[in-house]
């Protein structure tokens, strides 16, 4: 505008050489990739050292006194069915992640194919796949995913709850995913491919695949990050995997035993730490995988 | 307007009215056995004063959804009674009915969510054009990280960290429920108070979290705004820069803020339900949530399928206001 433009923020500074060194100077530049990295590394370790050291069968009820705050014993105290949280934690934090990466892949690959399909022959095709698409994203995704919930209510596995959240989970990757392919459509490549006599799902896999890649990659992290977000959310209203310590059934026991009101401040510490380092582990490489998808979208921050 | 354009809109509004209720009927019949009628039968096994009425469903529900009618006889009563917008008795309080349990709890909803998003979407726009303009102070290129980390999270789990430093360490507002027990409900300035005290909080963890939401989708359309033509042009014939940044940027990048908002109202009622639940506040998703508990299908699907209604009218709204908004799209054929 009206202004001279900032000097650019970024100073040629000594950096360090070598392929570390291009290594770090991209770090500097794509800050939000290295945070989201960070956090979810530092949970993968954390996971990881727990399941080495941590005996994960006293995440089950009974298998510690009840109530008690956090000591040498039980560095996370335990809750009141007498479940080591530290031990719930180990156990649980691999369980949600399994329900939001099923789900991810899952809605991502429909939501992929679905979107390839729409926007490379169009047509009728595309007719119904947008608006179905478009649809289903005006409706509450969570009081679908209820009704569904609640008419299987009964024994619900991990599994089973990964795959009702995908059920939904791919409507919003067609959406986001056909819009970047319509924009891809129409380079010359695809239209030399097209004129050398390449068959529509060549063109599909070897040339349009390919381009997408990082921001598939950016759509598969968004996409796990609101299934795991759904499912603590089902999970929260109690229509969870009773018998599994996730962290949504953490908080829906928190919940259920007003832990917050009685002042049990241990039983919720963890889970909420360990769920906001999962979403804001998944919000930057989200936002860091942008960046690598679309460098012209340069945020000045 | 054009007249095939609400046609159309008005199409898709009833598809998915139909969609709804063709959900609620069929999924609990998927696996097979018929969850409802069995959450019938147990409550009339057990007793009671309203034994008689519980038994009294029981053959109504049996008669018109029994086995022994086919499937698509079923479905043909269950429409007509969808699009009459009767639910039938809530199962676990039975006098009263879904209608009556919905009605009296949507005013509490509207209320915190009606709140909550203007204020959100009003805030976090006004922050959103800020942050983009170049005479903007320096400091607030601080509250961008903050409004990143907060978007990310979901709303209920902000709302518990709120209650627990607000309300159980500091004691400044209340923690639970719409207003205090005893209270007596009426329109004086004594029960008001208390709503609103009651109401801060939730209202605050969706504030909060959406405002950033709002703030940076704006923003970025800002960003692309400024480096448009007409832009470089004003700028050209020497205009103030405040008249560029109101008149020619934030004017134009409100628009699809407003598209967006359509979109987000889905989400953004999914995440108030769990506030709802958190805070025991008296609206739609706590009703839904102690429906849940009790396996009442009558008021889950009857909550469900009234919430869908209602958010597709909302949109519906908001896509007729949006022509009328910006003047270039026409909805006619091209």
């Amino acid at each position: 505008m009206g202004d001279a433009p900032a000097p650019p923020r970024i100073a040629p500074r000594a950096s360090p050489p070598g392929r570390l060194g291009a290594v770090v100077r991209y770090g500097r530049r794509n800050l939000s990739l290295v945070v989201g990295i960070v956090l979810l590394l530092a949970l993968a370790l954390f996971v990881g050292l727990g399941q080495v050291f941590v005996d994960t069968a006293k995440a089950r009820p009974l298998s510690a006194p009840a109530l008690q705050p956090p000591s040498f014993e039980y560095p996370f105290g335990t809750d009141r069915q007498g479940r080591d949280l530290l031990a719930t934690m180990v156990a649980g934090t691999p369980l949600t992640l399994r329900i939001g990466f099923i789900a991810g892949f899952l809605g991502v690959g429909i939501g992929a194919i679905l979107a390839f399909v729409a926007a490379y022959y169009r047509g009728a095709a595309d007719v119904v796949i947008r608006g179905i698409a478009d649809i289903g994203l005006t409706v509450p995704g969570l009081l679908v995913l209820i009704i569904i919930a609640v008419s299987i209510k009964e024994g619900l596995t991990v599994d089973q709850m990964a795959v009702i959240v995908a059920s939904l989970a791919w409507l919003n990757p067609t959406r986001t995913i056909r819009a970047q392919v319509l924009t891809l459509r129409e380079r010359s490549y695809v239209e030399v491919a097209r004129l050398s006599g390449m068959s529509g799902p060549e063109i599909i896999v070897k040339e349009l695949m390919p381009n997408l890649l990082p921001y598939l990659g950016a759509t598969l992290v968004n996409a796990v990050s609101n299934a795991i977000l759904a499912s603590i959310g089902l999970e929260v209203l109690g229509l969870g995997p009773i018998e599994s310590p996730t962290l949504g059934m953490t908080l829906y026991w928190v919940n259920y035993n007003a832990a917050l009101i009685n002042g049990w401040w241990w039983w919720w510490t963890a889970p909420i730490a360990i769920i906001l380092a999962v979403f804001l582990g998944l919000f930057f490489l989200t936002v860091g995988l942008d960046e690598i998808a679309n460098p012209r979208l340069r945020r000045s921050v | 307007m054009h007249a095939g354009y609400v046609a159309k809109r008005l199409g898709v509004f009833v598809l998915i009215l139909w969609l709804a209720a063709t959900l609620n009927f069929f999924l609990p019949r998927l696996s097979g056995m018929d969850p409802v009628r069995q959450k019938l039968l147990a409550q009339a096994q057990l007793g009671g004063y309203v034994q008689t009425g519980i038994e009294a469903m029981v053959k109504e529900y049996d008669q018109r959804f029994g086995l022994n009618k086919p499937l698509w006889r079923q479905y043909v009563a269950y429409l007509a009674d969808v699009s009459r917008l009767d639910f039938n008795y809530s199962i676990a309080n039975y006098p009263r009915t879904v209608n009556e349990m919905i009605a009296e709890a949507i005013p509490w909803t509207v209320g915190l969510l009606g709140m909550t998003t203007l204020l959100s979407f009003a805030i976090g726009t006004f922050l959103g054009a800020l942050l983009a303009w170049p005479k903007a102070p320096r400091w607030m290129q601080w509250l961008m990280p903050p409004l990143w980390a907060l978007h990310a999270i979901p709303f209920f789990l902000f709302g518990l960290l709120l209650m627990y430093a607000l309300a159980f360490r500091f004691g400044l507002f209340p923690m639970f429920g719409g207003y205090s027990a005893g209270a007596f409900p009426g329109l004086t300035l004594e029960f008001v108070t208390d709503v609103l005290a009651h109401a801060i909080l939730p209202a605050l963890s969706i504030v909060c979290v959406a405002t950033g939401g709002w703030a940076l989708g704006m923003r970025g359309m800002m960003v692309t705004t400024q480096g448009e033509d007409y832009v470089i042009f004003a700028e050209a014939k020497g205009l103030k820069s405040l008249t560029i940044f109101l008149r020619y940027c934030v004017r134009n990048a409100i628009l699809p803020q407003t598209t967006a908002l359509a979109l987000a109202l889905g989400q953004i009622l999914s995440g108030a339900v769990l506030v709802e639940v958190i805070f025991g506040y008296p609206g739609i998703g706590t009703v839904l949530f102690l429906a849940i508990r009790e396996n009442d299908h009558f008021l889950i699907q009857g909550i469900v399928f009234m919430v869908i209604v209602a958010l597709g009218l909302a949109t519906l709204l908001l896509d007729l206001i949006y022509p009328l908004l910006d003047p270039r799209i026409t909805y006619k054929k091209a």
